[in-house]
């Protein structure tokens, strides 16, 4: 991006110009893809337009002032409709912006459009769309992972530079790595949520998704940071770049896992990811094995939290203020009808889940047992810490899978294996591409660290990406 | 003789007067025009997140201080999940398992006796809004429409033991629950716009027996009168019930103010799950060091420390003191009167005889004019029956007590010579029952009094009067 910004400052290329490639692309590859689900191309070009006369003046908003962006479509967008990809919001256009897209609005950043999602942001696949399956650009066949997989698809075809995602259980570094795309899960609490519509709060986080680890940094430099809004991220830290230097990884103490090794793991990611551990060995890191034995139960304990805070952050879809409506002879059926017509299969499993763990009988049982296991989880993820400065690991045991591959949700709700820990801990973790398959298709590495230390992680998978371009070119 | 003990338990919302809401900056100003107060968070807009309310804190430490509770360093919020139009979320935002303030007490006043009310828990909540029916009631509507300005306004609810034994000491418990609150500045408690709501559980045991009955949730108790009625009603229904070897269905009931009976709303069977579990978007509550401290500072003099001053201080009665605690403005006069150096049981004789009628009419009189007419008694200008002519002129005119007197010629005729020969007359001009007086028939004395008054035009001092005519008529 950095480049692009030198020529924006130079004046080689406009915004105007920057944002219409982009547009042609989207028009040219989107049919195939289904990235996006709203296009807001007249917005994005008066956008781009404003910003190339604020550049004329020289009162840039910023060094990316003009480049566009894409964003995730349950990140509400004032005057742009904001669906979470279903029947229920098809609608729905919200009267503010999301605390993430005021930033980079204030950065002059024009929105393209609104990407794609599962319903709710409740899948790993976004074949959970009222809007239509989301496919990998690597393979059509292909899902492009979720819950941000229109993010990740849009920012691997081209259709835009970067892009906004969330991840609430892995949502954005699983599509990051199918899609061969960066992708940042920040620590809980650093962005603000204000705006974003929630799966489960106490796991939510905005992130980055981009090309490169650079651009992935850039852009979370504009995300992070106190929102008075949102009360959890009012202790946040802003982020600056780092002086990118590969000697940083020198001395640092990477943990892997034995866990995330075993079976199930598909032989070529393990092979992939090896190699890169290797490369980080070879750039002066320990490797050093460590355990982290309560992922075994992170999958459990996620999707009872999931489901449980899901159930009651999806109550207020009961059309009575907006979206959709049902008319009813009284309010009760209204609301069950609306939703019953609004919601697709998923969401109404993990509503139900969700009520039923809540529920007075099975409280006890489900919810509270859930919240211990995930203190457990917390605290062996801090142990962990304290012995390595990273924790590195696959970002998913497999590639990207054939759309309409996985019938069983259980399957599904597997995707997240290796990436609920970050979530129901609150550290920050990264997936960065690391080769790929006999397919061809794109494998994620994924680096951990402890809270506010993202600086860390890019860092050390800046050194990685560097050796793999080294690579490429040589 | 009763048979049973009724055992009854509050739960009282307070609307609290912060100037916005409990979770977003909208204002709780009572009546705007419907929806007009309102935000993407008090809607619960998607992505609408909840920020406290400093304020609301502080007035519900305030509450729990006032109310002798313990105050808890740290107190979490968790939400109460339910379908209803009016509750933008779907789920109200509350404090289930970690209230704010927990086991405190009121004492107060029942009968002669102290009373002391357990507080089991005071918690933050947020208000719901208003549903506006378009018929007469929910059931003969075709629709209704929600007003959500009320929706997200900071409430504590204060939950009482069930330590209550009678709908009249129910009654004047939320009375003087309502006077603190009013002392301590937290909320108007106004039950006519409803921010002061009380629901009342209510159950009764065999006399002296330590198990507890099954209860009954009264709801719909806008009226301090609805609720002493309500559970008077309640409580003679559950002893019929149980006259009859029957139980008692445990259930929520609401108070029909008009037909003055309790209906069934909904029995155990089918209450609500509300789900609860701790809110996400909201970090614990952490109060800071010193915070409670500060806040108890502010706390003004409270209705029992004062009524106990009245009484020292003042020589007051119990009845006088609980008047002018009870009626604070009131209050404030006798003590400026009795800072000038009157007496407080005459400053408390004339504050709440007439005056009170004509002030809460027409607003007070200033201390200053109440003094000249105490004054003015005191020196014998008028006597005590003249006093509410005289208080009626003084709300009419900027003239003083005196002068108004002075300008009426309302002086008391207290020349003894002058008197002395006007009963002269009226003994000469009645000879005949003077005889008959003399004779024993004493009934007459009123009489020849009453003839003295009026050739005065009631302006006599009487007692000069009763000394003259009883020498006159030699007895």
């Amino acid at each position: 991006m950095r480049k692009t910004a030198a020529l924006l400052e130079k004046r080689q290329i406009s915004s105007e110009e920057l944002v219409k490639q982009y547009l042609t692309r989207i028009e040219e590859a989107d049919p195939q893809i289904n990235a996006f689900i709203t296009c807001s191309g007249e917005e994005a070009l008066a956008q781009a337009r404003d910003a190339d006369r604020r550049r004329a003046r020289g009162e840039a908003l910023s060094p990316w002032d003009g480049i566009p962006i894409a964003v995730k479509d349950n990140i509400s967008t004032m005057g742009l409709r904001t669906t979470c990809a279903s029947k229920f919001l098809a609608e729905y256009v919200p009267v503010f912006d999301a605390a993430v897209v005021e930033n980079v609005r204030k950065a002059g950043l024009p929105i393209l459009g609104k990407t794609n999602l599962d319903e709710f942001a409740m899948g790993s696949s976004s074949e959970y769309s009222a809007f239509g399956v989301t496919k990998n650009p690597h393979d059509l066949e292909r899902v492009a992972g979720g819950s941000s997989g229109g993010s990740a698809a849009a920012v691997a075809a081209g259709e835009a530079p970067w892009a906004l995602g969330t991840d609430t259980g892995g949502s954005i570094r699983q599509p990051a790595a199918f899609c061969g795309v960066v992708g940042l899960k920040p620590t809980y609490g650093r962005v603000s949520r204000y705006g974003v519509v929630a799966l489960a709060p106490s796991l939510d986080q905005v992130g980055p998704l981009a090309t490169c680890v650079e651009d992935a940094a850039i852009l979370f430099s504009l995300l992070a940071g106190p929102d008075r809004r949102d009360a959890i991220s009012s202790q946040s830290r802003p982020f600056s770049l780092p002086e990118w230097d590969l000697d940083s990884v020198r001395g640092l103490r990477v943990g892997v896992p034995k866990e995330f090794f075993g079976s199930g793991l598909n032989p070529e990611v393990e092979q992939a990811v090896n190699a890169c551990l290797g490369e980080l060995e070879r750039l002066g890191a320990q490797l050093q094995s460590i355990s982290l034995y309560t992922n075994e139960y992170a999958i459990e304990t996620y999707l009872t939290i999931v489901t449980a805070e899901a159930s009651s952050c999806l109550a207020r879809f009961d059309g009575v203020r907006y979206g959709r409506r049902v008319e009813a002879a009284d309010s009760n059926t209204m609301f069950a009808k609306s939703r019953a017509a609004g919601f697709g299969p998923e969401v109404k499993r993990r509503i139900m889940l969700g009520t039923y763990v809540l529920s007075a009988k099975q409280y006890k049982l489900f919810y509270e047992q859930a919240q211990r296991v995930r203190a457990l989880i917390q605290q062996d993820v801090a142990q962990a810490l304290k012995q390595v400065d990273l924790i590195v690991t696959p970002t998913t045991p497999n590639t990207a899978f054939k759309i309409g591959e996985k019938r069983n949700p259980l399957e599904m709700y597997l995707s997240d294996l290796y990436t609920a820990l970050a979530n129901l801990s609150g550290i920050p973790a990264l997936s960065l591409p690391c080769g790929r398959d006999s397919r061809g298709l794109p494998i994620g590495i994924q680096f951990m660290g402890r809270h506010f230390e993202e600086e860390l992680l890019f860092q050390a998978a800046y050194a990685v990406e560097q050796t793999q371009r080294r690579g490429e070119d040589a | 003789m009763p048979k049973y003990d009724t055992v009854i338990g509050l739960e009282i919302h307070v609307a609290l007067l912060t100037k916005s809401k409990l979770f977003c900056g909208c204002s709780t100003t009572f009546g705007g025009e419907p929806n007009s107060q309102c935000c993407p968070i008090c809607l619960g807009l998607p992505g609408a997140l909840p920020r406290l309310n400093e304020r609301a804190v502080e007035y519900a430490i305030k509450a729990g201080l006032a109310l002798n509770c313990t105050i808890h360093e740290i107190s979490r919020f968790d939400r109460k999940n339910y379908y209803y139009p009016d509750l933008p979320k779907a789920y109200q935002i509350t404090q289930e398992f970690y209230p704010l303030c927990t086991d405190g007490y009121l004492e107060y006043f029942y009968g002669d006796s102290l009373a002391r009310t357990k507080i089991t828990r005071i918690h933050l909540e947020e208000e719901a809004g208003k549903l506006i029916h378009s018929g007469a009631s929910i059931i003969d509507s075709d629709y209704s429409l929600v007003d959500y300005n009320r929706a997200g306004i900071p409430l504590i609810e204060i939950v009482t033991a069930p330590d209550i034994r009678s709908p009249q000491q129910a009654r004047i418990f939320l009375e003087q629950l309502r006077l603190l609150l009013n002392y301590i500045g937290v909320s108007d408690t106004k039950m006519e716009e409803g921010s002061l709501r009380c629901d009342a559980n209510i159950s009764l045991k065999p006399l002296g027996s330590t198990q507890l009955g099954t209860r009954v949730e009264l709801k719909n108790l806008n009226s301090f009168r609805a609720l002493e009625r309500a559970l008077t009603y309640e409580e003679r229904r559950q002893g019929e019930i149980l006259d009859r070897g029957d139980k008692v269905n445990q259930e929520s009931r609401t108070w029909d103010e008009r037909r003055g009976r309790t209906l069934p709303m909904r029995s155990k069977a089918d209450a609500l799950d509300y789900r609860f579990f701790p809110e996400p978007d909201l970090p614990r509550l952490k109060l800071r060091p010193g915070w409670v401290e500060e806040i108890k500072s502010t706390i003004p003099e409270l209705p029992m420390e004062r009524l106990s001053r009245y009484e020292r201080e003042y020589g007051l009665s119990r009845y006088e003191a609980t008047f002018f605690v009870n009626y604070p403005d009131f209050g404030q006069l006798c003590e400026k009167l009795a800072a000038m150096g009157w007496e407080g049981s005459r400053a408390a004789n004339l504050l709440m005889g007439e005056y009170a009628r004509l002030a809460r009419e027409k607003g007070h009189l200033t201390p200053e004019r109440l003094a000249g007419l105490l004054e003015i008694i005191e020196d014998g200008l008028i006597s005590s029956n003249q006093t509410a002519d005289v208080l009626e002129e003084l709300f009419n005119s900027n003239l003083s007590a005196r002068e108004i007197v002075l300008e009426k010629g309302w002086q008391v005729l207290a020349d003894t010579d002058e008197l002395q020969a006007l009963i002269g007359e009226v003994l000469q001009g009645n000879v005949e029952l003077v005889e008959r007086y003399r004779a024993g028939e004493t009934k007459l004395y009123g009489f020849f009094v009453g003839q003295v008054m009026r050739a005065t035009e009631g302006k006599a001092d009487p007692k000069i009067v009763n000394d003259l005519l009883r020498k006159e008529l030699g007895t």
